[in-house]
């Protein structure tokens, strides 16, 4: 019994980790139909901002849970201003504009902070024994974090008037700039919000995984698989990709390992994708957020 | 209609996107040698009706029938394998080649390589591309385009041609001309055309379909529509 | 008479390529020669996506993945059979065969544009970690341990059926120079035969070529496949040249950069990527000795501003500044002759006018 409770909130905790991840590059996905691929290195940024801030004396919540986003946000927005505006309707220069830009912040990180963490900032392992949770603790706090970060950007899109902009953006971008809507607006909030959304879930995961330049990496391929298995649909893309892709990693890892983990998620994402090439919600759901 | 000359029929067809009924139950069929135009107000689901017959649509219900064999929901390359020529209504040519590039892909899907290079140049001469044979297509104007797109179909030899507003965005001096065009073509090919230009339907037709809110109205000649009530009820009530 | 001219340039190349080859022992230091096979292998990596992507249009984000596919074959194989001939055919067959399954779910599900471009990717970047974890002893292929990030050796080449004989340096710098030229002309002969059109034109419009009855699911998948086993071929050169393959092969970088050379060069072009890679790679190597500016953010500058202000790339740009030249001076020459021709004219009437 304990073996299948344990085993679950594993599971889980693999489910919302890929939420978790995902949801701000989900979010630019689904309202702009850019993938940015300078993804990784938000989550990266969000991840130094914590460890900087508390190495300074800031408390580790205000520093994930309010730092982290805030200024990954705003570095969201000077990217949007300066570089991804001048590319709209160009898709593919933008995905190439994005990862020069996550060349770019890997090759600044480095040569401010160093190639690895232990050099110039002090060891993770005291963020991680901060607050003192236990790790287990900590992946009950996060799958907690991730349940409510899905309802308020719910909350948001059905609620606000920003909201209602962007889910008629989402739908017709064209038809909303018509309506007065100023789309350039629309995009500098939503690359921020989704940058912030990204900083949040980076901060928050650092002191998990530790911080590095590159650590990016680790979850790039995760955090895309899940967004284009997902396709448009913000919220019910991440949450049925997540659902599918976590559960049929965690129980492959459980059964084989971690390493046939990853390849069962990557399998089970190509076959769907043949199946459904537009995403689940390009196929299911269409009509959810 | 004697069957063995039918070439092409649809049964039952139908397209419905979401509550719209776009085609609704159309029986339609067209026998060899023939040059029908399929006329009709806009949304009356002729552009539907003929993407369904191209395969770029799959129907929602019903079949569609090339020489008896069912071809419904296959896929446009496995239509136009069938000697299918087809003209789409927004122009579909290869923009980065030229002129000769463009029909020659076409020619040499049917034919081996100096065959295929021999019907190029009868083609670009037939369609009077010659000063342009060079030039990428991008940079053409867009009746000339219109007449790349049509020197592709008319390159593979196809026994049967569907165009979609062959004079879409014509002068009228390129309109006659195409018009002509399409003459030609029906001496060796049957013809679908979906217009909206009633000159150019009048310049070509012999039997006209009248599409109308997805279903057909009647099917005559230009002439015997042009008289009847319900037909002008159905433009003018359109257009009011 | 512009197939001919086209080929013309193709043989320009082809001749300048193999002067290269045989003077480049003689003028450059020993360790360059060492380094350039590396280099050289690179090159058919670039070469490969520009013949994918430039000219199939397809936007394959992940051609590391079959690159280094190629190299871990070449490697394990290799190791295990004590010969290299045989062993570079394994390597381009694994990547052509994995291009195969992977293109048969893409191309039929008709998995397109970003879709694609990140599928691919992620591909590369799974086979990065999957290589990553295979660091204990049970992680082996006959003889051959994977070795985790520290990764596998790469036996150098031997002369074909004489596993003894091991190729010297300038040796293998021949041979994957010969590999580079011919894989080059390959290329250019391929984007000109029928195969090639077509796949150019499925390039410049999707609808068009189905309607003209082209399967373009086949075509793509096809040159998807070919530029698989050319990137596996780049991969045994890569390997052979540092003498190890380490799961670096399909991290994100080496994915940038493969990207970079063609967007550098220019899609569209063959050699323009080609002579990317040899540039840019002297640039890095340069600035990783000096260690003034990290390679990385020279790299994703370089994007930035080539997506920004060079969309087209070198080449293509150079090639379009040459005819806009050549059509100014055409239309001057036009113009001076008409001017002459009006003069003539002019005293000619103004004679008759008398």
């Amino acid at each position: 019994m304990d073996l299948v409770v344990s085993l679950a909130l594993q599971i889980l905790y693999g489910i919302a980790n890929l939420a978790l991840i995902s949801l701000g590059l989900a979010i630019i996905f689904g309202m702009m139909r850019v993938i940015n691929l300078a993804h990784g290195e938000f989550l990266m940024l969000g991840g130094y901002t914590v460890v900087i801030a508390t190495n300074n004396g800031v408390n580790i919540w205000i520093a994930m849970l309010v730092l982290a986003p805030l200024v990954v946000g705003v570095i969201g927005v000077v990217v949007e201003r300066l570089l991804i505006r001048w590319l709209y309707g160009r898709m593919i220069d933008t995905l190439l504009a994005t990862w020069g830009l996550s060349l770019l912040i890997i090759g600044l990180v480095t040569s401010i902070f160093g190639a690895s963490t232990a050099t110039t900032i002090s060891p993770p392992l005291g963020v991680i024994t901060i607050g003192s949770y236990t790790s287990s603790g900590y992946e009950m706090f996060l799958i907690v974090v991730t349940v409510l970060l899905l309802v308020a950007v719910y909350a948001t899109l059905k609620l606000t008037t920003l909201g209602l902009v962007a889910r008629g953006t989402m739908q017709n971008a064209e038809m909303s700039s018509a309506l007065g809507v100023s789309t350039s607006r629309i995009y500098m909030i939503t690359f921020g919000l989704g940058a912030a959304v990204t900083g949040l879930a980076g901060g928050l995961l650092a002191p998990i995984t530790g911080i590095l330049p590159t650590i990016g990496a680790v979850y790039i391929a995760k955090a895309f698989i899940t967004v284009i298995s997902g396709g448009m649909a913000i919220l019910a893309g991440t949450a049925t990709a997540s659902a599918l892709l976590g559960g049929v990693n965690g129980i492959v890892a459980f059964l084989t390992g971690p390493t046939l983990g990853e390849v069962a998620l990557l399998v089970t994402a190509i076959i769907l994708l043949r199946l459904m090439p537009r995403g689940i919600t390009g196929t299911l759901f269409r009509k959810s957020l | 209609m004697n069957r063995a000359e039918i070439v092409l029929e649809t049964r039952n067809l139908s397209m419905h996107f979401g509550g719209v009924r776009a085609v609704d139950r159309v029986d339609f069929s067209l026998s060899e040698n023939e040059l029908r135009c399929l006329i009709g107000p806009n949304g009356a689901g002729k552009s539907t009706f003929f993407k369904c017959l191209t395969g770029q649509l799959r129907p929602t219900a019903g079949d569609v029938l090339i020489r008896d064999v069912d071809v419904t929901g296959r896929e446009p390359h496995e239509i136009g394998a069938l000697g299918v020529g087809i003209k789409t209504q927004v122009p579909n040519v290869f923009e980065g080649l030229t002129t000769e590039e463009n029909i020659w892909i076409s020619a040499r899907r049917w034919h081996r390589s100096s065959r295929a290079r021999t019907l190029t140049t009868e083609t670009i001469e037939r369609l009077q591309l010659g000063d342009v044979r060079s030039e990428p297509v991008g940079r053409l104007a867009h009746g000339q385009r219109q007449w790349v797109e049509l020197g592709m179909v008319v390159a593979a030899e196809p026994w049967l041609v569907l165009l979609d507003e062959p004079a879409a965005g014509m002068t009228h001096e390129e309109t006659v001309r195409t018009a002509e065009l399409i003459r030609e073509i029906n001496r060796t090919a049957t013809l679908i055309v979906v217009e909206h230009d009633m000159q150019f339907i009048r310049m070509i037709s012999r039997r006209v379909t009248l599409f109308h809110e997805g279903g057909i109205l009647m099917e005559d000649t230009m002439e015997a529509i042009s008289a009847d009530a319900r037909a002008r009820q159905v433009y003018l009530g359109h257009r009011a | 008479m512009r197939l001919s001219r086209d080929f013309r340039g193709t043989l320009v190349i082809a001749v300048c390529g193999l002067a290269f080859t045989l003077f480049a022992p003689e003028v450059l230091e020993f360790f360059t020669i060492i380094t350039l096979s590396q280099v050289i292998g690179l090159a058919i990596l670039a070469l490969s996506l520009a013949l994918v992507w430039g000219f199939g249009g397809i936007l394959c984000f992940g051609q590391t993945a079959f690159f280094g596919l190629g190299a871990y074959a070449y490697a394990v194989t290799a190791t295990n059979i004590g010969g290299s001939t045989g062993a570079i055919l394994m390597a381009i067959l694994v990547a052509a065969a994995f291009a195969a399954i992977l293109g048969y779910f893409i191309f039929y599900g008709r998995v397109s544009d970003v879709y694609l471009a990140i599928i691919t990717l992620t591909v590369a970047l799974i086979l990065y970690s999957l290589t990553r974890r295979t660091s204990g002893p049970e992680y082996k292929i006959g003889n051959a341990l994977l070795g985790g990030f520290n990764g596998t050796a790469a036996p150098p080449l031997n002369l074909p059926g004489d596993a003894g004989t091991v190729l010297f340096p300038e040796d293998t710098f021949y041979v994957a120079m010969i590999a580079l030229i011919l894989a080059y002309v390959f290329c250019c002969w391929l984007v000109r035969t029928h195969f090639g059109r077509v796949c150019i034109a499925i390039r410049e419009n999707e609808t068009r070529a189905e309607l003209l009855a082209y399967d373009i699911r086949l075509y793509k998948l096809g040159i998807f496949i070919i530029g698989a086993a050319l990137a596996g071929l780049g991969g045994v050169f890569f390997c052979v040249g540092v003498s190890r393959v380490t799961p670096d092969v399909f991290s994100l970088s080496q994915a940038a950069v493969a990207i970079i050379w063609v967007i550098v060069g220019g899609r569209g072009t063959l050699i323009g990527p080609i002579l990317a890679t040899f540039a840019l790679h002297y640039l890095t190597a340069s600035l990783g000795s000096q260690a003034l500016l990290n390679a990385n953010l020279v790299l994703g500058t370089v994007l930035i501003v080539f997506v920004l202000l060079v969309p087209k790339g070198v080449v293509p740009s150079i090639i379009d500044l040459a005819d806009i030249r050549r059509q100014r001076r055409v239309a001057r020459s036009r113009e001076r002759r008409l001017r002459l021709r009006r003069t003539r004219n002019g005293n000619e009437t103004a004679g008759v006018g008398k």
